[in-house]
């Protein structure tokens, strides 16, 4: 880092002038250390009213059992497996940005990891509920462990996908959860350094004492990269295994190969969309302008494009194999997910994760905050869509037609899903004022090489090529906290 | 001056702070340890701190992890009670692949983080060893061994002149809970 400049070409991650260490720790300190402001008491409170309600229909399933979802002999799977697919697939924008984007160098990864990361903890515990409450006997949920006989059943099965899903999710939660909490330790020791009395008991009891020594830190990187480098797999294996519960039964409509690739492809993109859509918020109402710039903003756009574009493929392909295999019931699947009584949903699906995030091409509409902000949620809700069209659809009408049928969600499901909503809220809002929502340490690393103050010393000092010195001050002209005039008097 | 056990340099900036260092390596005054809000790269090779072994212990929680899975699968679905499925085999590789990447990755991770909180003696409710109560937010600090370096003026001199903005002189090791 010392003394080696960053080429002026890049895209500077942190704006501002005057910014200092000493002022990072400021701003991003400033919603841990002080009162709350009415924007966010407003929000807690909705949110944790959801969350309420998200207690309310959980207990009531727990003591009526799943009879009181609307599922039936047709259908037995709907919301709930719906809602556990959609969690658990936000969450994984968390893991990709603190993983692999770490393994790729990708510093504007610095500022946004620790809240995505955050993001993916919470999404996980929502999704972790459906799977319990939908167990029916959530009292006899260790029975996915694998136990000997005495407990009542046989091994477990491990050749089903269920078991595997179990130790995926598991897994993915615990490693997620300590390469988060290892992250937070120095930003932890930051909060406690500063803070007086029994505050700093608190920080001082969970920054396990850290000191920032020259060894806590070098081993610190090796740990961070050899996460990042285990994690990386781990989350493409979530995911693909989520899709095996699906792709390897015979259910036609599941029965695909594509989906391992396709469900990835789906959980990064609404994982990225949640992201946007908690951030550009957050970074308003925290004022953390300087440090999540529009050049964050429309990376993200760029891998919504990405992602939903590879979905987008991917919803073609299957139509088309099903066409091309020759097997009726497959074709029949696949017209009656887009023709029949379920047309809406398949189209919602279409328009919102295939059509409309193509509008992000344009360079107005993906440096629009507003625009990327409305987009984010159409995503999220194309992607609901998606995992409710491949789960029912594909059900509610199986291979005897006396049989087929409707699902129809009762108060309790749309309880549970607009719940779970409210309890990710509730958790989100309460890490930001606990919790430093961007990570200290790794922005400060970023403050002498990427930062527009530094990149306005490389000009100034005029040893830069002219060409390059207008192009970047021409990408400077999407930030919406750059002052262009600093740059005419150049 | 006898009281006196630690004397810290007191940095504004990272440049300044590893000019410091060499300032102080040159006139062999030996360095107790550097204490820094985020990480500096090439610190290490200065101050003769060698490369981590923890990707080694990653190495051998990983293996360990699935060996375990494989034997736990094995013994259950193989060896206690297999499971007659339409006939198939119950020693079925492909399918224990999962649950090994799984485990693998899990006993990696705890594993690996365990050692480095062990090595970094770092554990929940540990009295923190702070010399220097900004060095978590903005200053980077050099701390000499005052007993062992007895010629406080010639450091009070070096330190400033590399660009330390402030000399501090510690009777207490830790400053932290007093």
């Amino acid at each position: 880092m010392s003394g080696h400049n960053e080429s002026i070409l890049r895209e500077p991650l942190i704006t501002g002038d005057n910014i200092t260490y000493a002022k990072i720790t400021d701003d991003i300190l400033g919603p841990v250390e002080n009162k709350p402001n009415k924007a966010w008491w407003i929000g807690f409170i909705v949110a944790s009213l959801g969350a309420l309600l998200w207690v309310v229909a959980v207990s009531y399933t727990f003591w009526n059992g799943i009879g009181a979802w609307g599922l039936n002999k047709t259908v037995g799977w709907a919301w709930d497996i719906t809602g556990f697919v959609w969690w658990v697939g936000i969450g994984h924008a968390g893991t990709l940005i603190s993983a692999v984007l770490l393994l790729f160098r990708q510093n504007w990864r610095n500022s946004i990891n620790r809240s995505a990361e955050a993001m993916t903890i919470f999404a996980v515990i929502c999704a972790a509920t459906y799977v319990v409450s939908h167990m029916g006997r959530p009292w006899l949920a260790y029975w996915v462990l694998p136990l000997p006989n005495q407990f009542g059943s046989l091994w477990v099965n491990f050749n089903s996908p269920l078991v595997w899903d179990m130790f995926a999710i598991s897994t993915y939660f615990s490693v997620s959860l300590l390469f988060w909490y290892t992250g937070l330790l120095p930003d932890i020791a930051t909060i406690r350094d500063r803070a007086v009395g029994t505050r700093r008991k608190i920080y001082s009891i969970f920054s396990f004492g850290w000191s920032g020594s020259v060894k806590t830190w070098q081993r610190f990187e090796a740990v961070s990269l050899i996460l990042a480098g285990i994690s990386t797999p781990l989350v493409l294996s979530v995911h693909t295994i989520v899709s095996m519960d699906f792709a390897t039964s015979v259910i036609p409509g599941w029965h695909t190969t594509i989906f391992p690739p396709y469900f990835v492809a789906g959980a990064i993109f609404s994982g990225f969309a949640m992201v946007l859509t908690l951030l550009l918020v957050a970074r308003k109402v925290l004022g953390l302008e300087n440090y999540i710039t529009m050049f964050h903003i429309e990376s993200m756009n760029k891998i919504i494009i990405l992602t939903g574009s590879i979905v987008g493929v991917a919803y073609l392909t299957e139509f088309f194999i099903a066409w091309y295999s020759g097997s009726e019931y497959e074709q029949y699947a696949f017209i009656n997910r887009s023709t029949g009584p379920y047309w809406w949903s398949y189209w919602m699906m279409m328009t919102c994760n295939v059509i409309s995030p193509q509008l992000l091409w344009f360079k107005k509409i993906r440096l629009s905050i507003k625009a990327t902000w409305i987009l984010s949620i159409v995503v999220n809700v194309g992607m609901w869509f998606e995992r409710f069209v491949i789960i029912v659809t594909s059900l509610h009408r199986d291979y005897i037609p006396s049989s087929w049928a409707m699902f129809y969600p009762t108060w309790v499901d749309i309880s549970v899903f607009v719940g779970s909503i409210g309890l990710f809220f509730t958790l989100f809002l309460l890490f930001l004022r606990v919790l430093p929502s961007i990570a200290i340490a790794e922005v400060k690393l970023l403050l002498k090489t990427a930062s527009e103050q530094a990149k306005m010393k490389q000009i100034k000092e005029g040893h830069e090529n002219k060409e390059y010195v207008a192009e970047y001050v021409e990408s400077l002209e999407k930030f919406d906290s750059v002052k262009q005039e600093d740059y005419a008097k150049i | 001056m006898s009281d006196i056990k630690y004397i810290l340099g007191s940095f504004g900036d990272p440049d300044e702070m590893m000019h410091g260092i060499e300032k102080l390596q040159e006139n062999n005054i030996s360095i107790f340890d550097v204490y820094t809000p985020m990480p500096i790269h090439g610190i290490e090779a200065k101050l003769g701190i060698k490369r981590s072994r923890i990707d080694i212990a990653a190495f051998c929680f990983g293996i360990t992890g699935t060996c375990a899975a494989f034997a736990l699968i094995y013994f259950c679905a193989v060896i206690d009670w297999k499971v007659n499925i339409g006939g198939k085999p119950s020693f079925a590789l492909p399918d224990f692949i999962p649950i090994m990447f799984e485990l693998t990755v899990l006993f990696c991770a705890f594993g690996m983080v365990l050692t480095y909180y062990a090595s970094t003696h770092l554990f929940p409710g540990r009295a923190p060893r702070v010399m220097d109560l900004r060095a978590t937010d903005d200053r980077f600090v050099i701390a000499v061994d005052a007993k062992d370096n007895v010629e406080h003026t010639v450091i009070d001199g070096l330190l400033k002149d590399a660009g330390a903005l402030e000399v501090k002189y510690n009777e207490r090791k830790y400053i932290s809970y007093e």
